[in-house]
């Protein structure tokens, strides 16, 4: 094994399918030469060329609309919307039109969608750059919704969406692509983290703690300094697919430490967090000893002052007063 | 058009668009003035760049470089009280429109005496009283919007008009095509002002178009539309003149495409693998500056001594803005949620 960043593990899980696959292909903007505007696909270009690295112009709603049309014909695409906050733009074709084709036509026939995203701030990108817009996705009957937060996962669980055989959001965050603090060990042959599971990031028994994406490796921060600092052992649960939920392994851990906190980095009003909790409540309230609680962004856009951003999204400081408060 | 145009001055564009030389009728004074608008920009631009090198711009800036004469040809040519909408690479179009370069300095170190108070940063700064309705960080975003106010000058009868620029890139969304149509149908006054600089972030109009000009897409809304030099300060000045007396008229909207090029790399990191050095170089020879200086200096309007003096002045009030910027206090941390209403 060698290690990788975020960033090359994704990489290669596209580079391993498309060696195999021959209708697997990517569609997006800057995509080519350019390799991305992260530079999540570099090289690909001289690899599998043109027809296979389909360089688009600037057309969001056109990117998905023709991914789905080529999907349900034999093509398995795989599209990259540079920012999530441009998913808004084609939200038509993802939310009216391949998250429904399925179920609408009665099962007779299969969008085999991949859109890969960049999600997130931090970066001093301002509002309309740094969102976590994953609560508009989850919201949708048909879609599935992937969120990483390490390398190990993240080439597991692109090769399980290329893999389904339904329209699957993969959101990935800017701030781990080249993050050097989570470069890990990943198998250089094909494997798959199935959809649907959640995956234990630390044992602990006096608190569990529930987060998405990069808000996971913030957790991991906080619950390290607590152990170290004041004993207090939190068990990190990664939900990694946001939909289908794997709830068990929330309730799991919770039979143990009676206490839920909950983190994400979007703005907490109708966050995807409010459906753990209240699934949480209504499936394990005899487990809890305290409410559920959550940390997340504050009700407000991205600003763009490094300040100002930095009281938006929440750190590690946050988390770690959260965990401490639900344990008074 | 015609007769009236022999008793007047004639300006031919470079796709042969004929119509008055409104810039020869103009004051030396708001000839040079324009010379000091582009200096304006061209410093300013030089500045953000130090500052990103020095690591002073938390997020990302995308320079104007180089297509200054666009925004100050466009922008001169119409009335201060009338609208723009800009773009992700807006500052030249903000300077042009007569923004406070303290301010918005301020606003790309993201201090709260920005124009968005910090929470914009570069690809936000808007100065609504000016006329300017936004910079934009979605690529298409001000087309709509741009065309929203457009209907409220109509509406209002005001006289008013809007200029709505946007990239070649932007061309490709579909804002563009329902609104242009919008605007059409509804004999809006809109100038919507293509700035073909050649690339979309990477990706060239030679891949992202399978036509010559784009301002042939006037034929599919029954617009009038031309393509012009975008590096040539005069003839962006007569074409945009000319269609502002149109759109005021009631015989708007119009697409205006405008040819240059930009010199630095998309944004803050680009390692540039799309284009030659020797690409940028030719385009550098056609600096929009340096050729409208020549324009000047040849017809007698300013001495090269008088050149370098503007120049100088512009230098030090960068200066001046740079030093406001970075004395100027940081947001509160208790800020991030004022403007917050629901
Ligand atoms: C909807 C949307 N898609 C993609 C981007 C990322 N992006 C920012 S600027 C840009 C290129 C824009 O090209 P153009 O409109 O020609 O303007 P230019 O940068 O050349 O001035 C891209 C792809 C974005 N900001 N918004
Ligand atoms: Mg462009």
């Amino acid at each position: 094994m060698r290690e990788l960043t975020y960033l090359e593990a994704i990489r290669e899980a596209m580079q391993q399918k498309m060696r195999k696959d021959s209708r697997v292909y990517l569609i997006g903007e800057d995509i080519a030469e350019y390799g991305g505007a992260f530079g999540v696909t570099v090289g690909m270009l001289e690899e599998f060329g043109k027809e296979r690295i389909r360089n688009t112009p600037i057309s969001e709603e056109a990117i998905i609309g023709v991914a789905t049309g080529s999907a349900i014909t034999g093509m398995r695409p795989i599209a990259e919307i540079m920012f999530s906050d441009f998913i808004t733009i084609a939200m038509d074709q993802i939310s009216n039109q391949a998250a429904k084709i399925r179920y609408m036509f009665g099962g007779r026939a299969k969008v085999p969608l991949v859109i890969r995203t960049a999600g997130g701030g931090g970066t001093g990108a301002a509002a309309q750059h740094s969102q976590s817009l994953e609560a508009l996705v989850t919201h949708i009957p048909g879609l599935k919704v992937v969120m990483p937060s390490c390398p190990y996962d993240a080439k597991g669980l692109l090769i399980s969406s290329i893999n389904d055989d339904n329209p699957v959001i993969f959101i990935e965050h800017k701030l781990l692509y080249k993050n050097k603090k989570c470069i890990q060990n990943v198998p250089r042959q094909m494997y798959e983290i199935p959809l649907g599971k959640g995956d234990l990031k630390r044992e602990g028994s006096d608190i569990s703690i529930a987060a998405t994406s990069y808000m996971v490796q913030k957790s991991l921060e906080a619950a390290e300094k607590l152990s170290q600092e004041k004993s207090i052992e939190c068990e990190v649960i990664d939900i990694r697919t946001l939909r289908p939920l794997d709830i068990d392994i929330i309730l799991d851990s919770i039979k143990k430490t009676g206490r839920l906190l909950c983190v994400e980095e979007a703005p907490i009003f109708g966050g995807f967090m409010g459906e753990v909790s209240a699934q949480v409540s209504e499936k394990g309230f005899d487990w809890l000893d305290a409410p559920v609680v959550r940390v997340a962004g504050r009700n407000c856009p991205v600003p763009y002052s490094l300040v100002l951003e930095q009281e938006m999204i929440p750190g590690a400081s946050r988390i770690e007063k959260g965990i401490l408060d639900l344990l008074k | 058009m015609g007769n009236d145009l022999k008793a007047k001055k004639l300006y031919i564009t470079i796709d042969g668009y004929r119509m008055e030389d409104k810039f020869s009728g103009l004051d030396d004074s708001i000839k040079i003035e324009m010379l000091r608008k582009m200096y304006q920009i061209r410093h300013f631009e030089n500045e953000t760049e130090q500052f990103i090198i020095r690591g002073m711009i938390h997020g990302t800036c995308h320079l104007y470089t180089g297509e200054e004469a666009t925004a100050v040809g466009a922008i001169s040519a119409i009335n201060d009280d009338d609208y723009i909408t800009s773009t992700h690479r807006g500052h030249g179009h903000c300077i042009s429109k007569g923004a406070d370069l303290n301010i918005m300095m301020a606003e790309l170190l993201g201090k709260r005496t920005g124009y968005c108070k910090g929470k914009g940063g570069s690809m936000h700064i808007a100065d609504v009283d000016s006329g300017n309705l936004g910079a934009n960080g979605v690529v298409g975003g001000g087309i709509g919007i741009a065309t929203g106010a457009a209907l409220t000058c109509k509406m209002k009868k005001n006289g008013k008009i809007v200029i709505c620029f946007f990239g070649d890139g932007a061309a490709n969304q579909g804002i563009f095509h329902s609104s242009i149509n919008i605007a059409s149908i509804w004999d809006l006054p809109i100038i919507y002002l293509c700035e073909n600089n050649v690339y979309g972030m990477s990706t060239s109009v030679k891949e992202a178009f399978n036509i010559e000009k784009i301002s042939d897409r006037k034929c599919a809304y029954g617009i009038e539309g031309l393509t012009i030099d975008g590096n040539n300060l005069v003839e962006v000045f007569n074409a945009v003149s000319h269609f502002s007396g149109e759109c005021r008229a009631g015989r708007g909207p119009v697409l205006i495409e405008s040819l240059t090029y930009r010199w630095r790399g998309h944004s803050k990191s680009d390692a540039q693998v799309y284009r030659t050095k020797e690409e940028i170089r030719q385009w550098v020879e056609k600096d929009p500056i340096e050729r409208y200086k020549r324009i000047l200096i040849g017809g007698e309007i300013l001495t090269e001594k008088e050149d370098k003096d503007l120049e100088k002045e512009v230098i030090s009030q960068i200066e001046e803005a740079s030093k406001f910027a970075m004395e100027s206090p940081f947001p509160e941390p208790s800020e991030v949620e004022d403007d917050v209403y629901a």
